[in-house]
């Protein structure tokens, strides 16, 4: 925010969203040291190992999977969609939050998102990528999977384009080539500065090649913030239809509980909801361990909660419209839903799901505990498991005592279906520590337009000779 | 600090997206148009058999008819592969003793049917039956070709799914009069436009949806 340079006089009573003391050679050193360390620290070394047993677990429950088909997992008439369903659900949700922060964010001139925008789109790029392998191995014969796509192909057939499956595939295909593309423009400037800083000439070379030529030229800084913020306008709609198109593969079934208008803003912002809860559960830890409590400052962790109170009271909203509409829609079977939902054989995942998502997070109204760590931290991680909660109500107790009562049965997980879902969070943390070790995390010249530094015009030109091999960002904020 | 890459990177770099473009975009047109070559899937291809049976030489030369052996082609779902006692009909006497045909007489002494080599087949997965399809107008030639110019057996269609619908999609054009069912050398005649429609008002050929529905060959 600059209004303080603006308007004269008027003094920003919200803390900076950046540290004190910081000049750019500080800051670029700050984050790029992180990369540039000679060394890996124990609690990184140790961290990865365990995310990458899980997935390992991963790996080998596919293994299985493929050898044996999806009759390991606990899928069966009339629960044909379950754990694979709600994986899948549960992680698109938590990819919104990076495109939210990094797109929407950035349209509306956030500058407090520039700390953390990079790291939550590695955030949505590694959950989308963990979210595609479930429908993918859900197919049953994951090696046709390139029949979901429409191609000239020998069976002289195109698939079916009035099916909402279909539609799933060209959202998430879309979510994750926008999310990556938008990810790695964003990183070109940071590469360059990666390449300028770096000791070795390996490192020279690899960053020199990510960094495509990047020179840090003024038509350079004019094509990107082009580039950037046409990239943002595209993301933007992403943000609302992705999950939306999610909502349909269930708002467009007939099953009571699944055939609700409600649904498509109710993802949406379960899945803003959920993915602000991840950036927080991963954020948190993060921020302490690399010590970057200026540059992910008190400032973020409100933003993020009070973001997460307003989408936990719309979810809410939608919670209470399911509940209403079952009951003035007159429909035996939706009544039925409802309570089959509320006080059936599975009732207690219900009532879970409505601590961990709507009471729980009320807390975040005070705000004092909004500025606890310890509190945020655990109200996100309920809301972890609340969202997952959610999906595992919807889809499943929807499904197993549908119209016919000769048709109902009880759904019961397998390990593997465990395996698969614990083995996705390691892999997934396995690319976030990856990812924190070998890519700017933070990206070096969105903060430096932050530093008061920048603010001053006739000094842009010496702080740009003295220190700054990637040259200053033109300001978002400004 | 020198420079960290030559000058010529820069065409490199250039010249990597259009070869990229280039090498995806043929690289799946090979892919497509490789799944389509007899390579794949095996048209034109002669296959060997236990015994050297020529169509060409018992339909073109003798003209004999389709169904003399494939007896329930108008009756069942296979078109029925003939007997050695069918064999057996003419070579208890024609060529009786050429050795050749050794195989055809032991099997007939020791009552096991020769091993045939299969040559038109379709996957489990759909379920075809000759019999609808010769009673509606669709002739031998139109699927197995021109068989009595054949020595050995070879399938002149490539039998994917895509060569399935493009008749089921559009049957008028190859559709013929009762008569004309076996006759290896019919050729649609001029006005096919006209005749393929009153055919399939004659034989009641089902709507477009109907015939390409998924359970019409898939059960």
């Amino acid at each position: 925010m600059a209004e303080a340079t603006k308007n004269k006089g008027y003094v920003d009573p919200r803390p900076p969203v950046i540290g004190p003391g910081y000049d750019f050679n500080s800051l670029t050193n700050k984050i790029a040291d992180i990369v540039f360390m000679r060394h890996f620290q124990k609690g990184w070394l140790f961290g990865l190992a365990v995310a990458f047993l899980g997935a390992l677990m991963l790996f080998n429950t596919i293994g299985y999977l493929v050898l044996k088909g999806v009759g390991i997992w606990g899928n069966s008439v009339p629960v044909g969609w379950a754990f694979d369903i709600i994986n899948f659900v549960w992680w698109i949700g938590i990819g919104h939050a990076g495109t939210l922060i990094s797109a929407v964010l950035l349209l509306l001139r956030q500058s407090w998102r520039n700390s953390i925008n990079r790291f939550a789109e590695a955030m949505t790029l590694f959950a989308v990528a963990c979210a595609g392998l479930f429908p993918a191995l859900h197919t049953g014969r994951p090696w046709v999977d390139y029949w979901l796509f429409p191609y000239p192909n020998t069976m002289g057939m195109w698939p079916n384009f009035r099916s909402p499956l279909m539609w799933d595939v060209f959202a998430v295909s879309t979510y994750a080539t926008v999310s990556a593309l938008f990810w790695y423009i964003g990183l070109i400037p940071d590469l360059a500065t990666m390449r300028d800083s770096a000791k070795e000439k390996w490192q020279r070379m690899i960053f020199g090649m990510l960094a495509m030529g990047w020179r840090g030229d003024a038509r350079h800084w004019h094509r990107y913030e082009s580039a950037y913020l046409l990239l943002a306008g595209l993301s933007t709609p992403l943000v609302l239809s992705v999950h939306s198109i999610v909502s349909f593969d269930f708002a467009v079934g007939i099953i009571p509980g699944w055939h609700t208008t409600v649904f498509p803003p109710y993802f949406v912002a379960g899945a803003i909801y959920a993915g602000f809860a991840m950036v927080l559960t991963i954020g948190i830890p993060v921020r302490k361990f690399y010590h970057l409590e200026d540059l992910i400052t008190m400032r973020h962790i409100r933003n993020m909660s009070k973001v997460m109170l307003a989408t936990g009271l719309i979810v809410g909203y939608g919670y209470l419209m399911e509940l209403f509409i079952s009951w003035y829609s007159g429909n035996t079977y939706e009544m039925f839903m409802m309570k089959n939902r509320m006080f059936g054989p599975y009732g207690y995942m219900y009532w879970l799901l409505i601590l961990c998502n709507i009471i729980v997070p009320q807390v975040l109204w005070i705000k004092k505990y909004r500025e606890n760590l310890k509190i945020v931290f655990l109200v996100s991680m309920f809301i972890n498991v609340g969202m997952w909660l959610e999906r595992f109500v919807i889809i499943v107790m929807s499904l197993n005592r549908d119209f016919l009562p000769s048709s109902w049965r009880m759904y019961k997980p397998t390990v593997f279906d465990f395996s698969m879902f614990f083995g996705t969070i390691g892999f997934f943390l396995t690319l976030m520590f990856l990812f924190i070790r070998f890519v700017p995390m933070i990206p070096i010249f969105e903060m430096k337009a932050l530093l008061p530094q920048s603010k001053v015009e006739e000094k842009r030109e010496e702080a740009v000779e003295g220190s700054l091999p990637g040259g200053v960002a033109p300001q978002f904020g400004d | 600090m020198p420079q960290l890459f030559p000058r010529s990177a820069n065409t490199l770099a250039r010249l990597s997206i259009v070869l990229g473009a280039v090498i995806a975009g043929g690289v799946l047109l090979f892919i497509l148009n490789f799944n389509r070559t007899p390579y794949v899937t095996q048209a034109f291809i002669a296959r060997e058999q236990p015994v050297q049976f020529s169509h060409k030489h018992h339909v073109g030369d003798d003209g004999i008819d389709c169904r003399y052996c494939h007896t329930t082609v108008e009756q069942t779902a296979s078109a029925g592969l003939p007997a050695t006692k069918t064999c057996m009909n003419c070579h208890s006497q024609l060529f009786a003793n050429v050795p050749y045909l050794e195989i055809v007489r032991e099997s007939w002494r020791s009552g096991k049917p020769i091993k045939w080599t299969r040559v038109h087949d379709l996957p489990d997965f759909a379920y075809f039956n000759h019999s609808i399809h010769v009673n509606k107008g669709v002739g031998c030639s139109t699927c197995h070709g021109r068989v009595d110019l054949m020595p050995l057996m070879w399938n002149t269609q490539s039998l994917q799914m895509e060569w399935c619908l493009s008749c089921h999609r559009n049957p008028e054009p190859i559709l013929r009069e009762q008569s004309d069912i076996t006759k290896m050398d019919w050729e649609a005649p001029a006005d096919q436009a006209v005749r393929g429609r009153e055919l399939a008002k004659k034989y009641n050929i089902q709507s477009t949806q109907v015939l390409t529905s998924c359970s019409t060959c898939h059960r």
